[in-house]
């Protein structure tokens, strides 16, 4: 079968998939965010498969900024979740009902 | 060409997979690397070569660090629950299989799809078009600096702001110091 831009889709939407599947899945906080790392991953794979198939510069230039974004986001996640971690001593979603969500 | 594609993608979902059903943290931020890897490879085989590294020095690199770094500060227990609770596990299932399904009908049910050439492109862009695309980082230098110069600067804004937010909330948490809610109470 030939590679084309719908081969880099289907990846993208199986990598999406695959995240969302873990943030539905699993209780700790931190796979749960690495799952959100692995769904921003998607988008950047179908972003970078358009911009190569249009011939555009914009799509790597969004995915330049994505990446920089999603690094600043790690950073302040991570924050939060030591800080959780120091208030209730556990990285567990379900123990975490302070807002009855 | 064809195998690599296969094989870089197969690297990509298949440790994403392992990633989510792995039940040792540390074991899934291993996965996260081999996954970041696969996408790196996949930006490769569409040219965006300066992509691809970045993919590996921030995410493989920095931000997968930060996250090993946290589990071991953190000293996660070890997960306790032997498996998970079944009517959460059908539903991520089918939550999975849809979104799947959505995936796949691109290509396997939607045979009207023409597949597309990828255009020719040049190492730098030629002067008449010059956002066009290009495998040189002269031509992310020339877009960062032309046509997106406001987002450029702003994301620069992002940056020192999410430095400050972190410093911010990492600051040593005492007790004994009044909070605010707890201030208004006593006014009231």
């Amino acid at each position: 079968m030939t590679v084309g831009l719908h081969s880099y889709l289907i990846i993208a939407g199986l990598l999406f998939a695959t995240g969302f599947f873990g943030i539905l899945l699993r209780r700790n906080t931190l796979i749960l965010y690495m799952s959100l790392e692995l769904m921003l991953n998607a988008t950047n794979i179908a972003l970078v498969a358009f911009s190569r198939y249009n011939g555009t510069m914009d799509g790597n230039i969004f995915v330049f900024f994505t990446i920089t974004v999603a690094a600043a986001e790690v950073a302040v996640g991570l924050a939060i979740i030591v800080a959780l971690y120091r208030r209730r001593q556990s990285i567990l979603i379900q123990k975490m009902t302070t807002l009855q969500g | 060409m064809d195998f690599l594609f296969y094989l870089f993608a197969t690297l990509t979902v298949g440790s994403a997979l392992f990633l989510v059903l792995s039940r040792n943290t540390v074991n899934s931020a291993m996965f996260l690397i081999l996954s970041f890897i696969g996408t790196a490879g996949l930006f490769v085989l569409l040219s965006a070569f300066l992509l691809a590294v970045l993919q590996v020095l921030v995410y493989a690199g920095a931000v997968v660090v930060l996250f090993l770094f946290i589990i071991m500060l953190l000293d996660v227990e070890a997960n306790k629950q032997r498996r998970f609770n079944p009517y959460i596990l059908a539903a991520s299932l089918v939550a999975f299989g849809l979104l799947t399904t959505a995936a796949l009908q691109l290509f396997v049910f939607n045979n009207g799809l023409a597949i597309q050439e990828a255009p020719e492109i040049t190492q730098l862009p030629p002067p008449e078009t010059p956002l066009a695309y290009s495998t040189a980082p002269k031509s992310f230098g020339y877009s960062l600096f032309t046509k997106y110069m406001l987002p450029f600067q702003l994301t620069g804004l992002l940056l020192l702001v999410a430095m400050i937010g972190v410093i911010l909330i990492s600051k040593k948490y005492n007790p004994e110091t009044p909070r605010h809610a707890d201030t208004l109470e006593t006014n009231n």
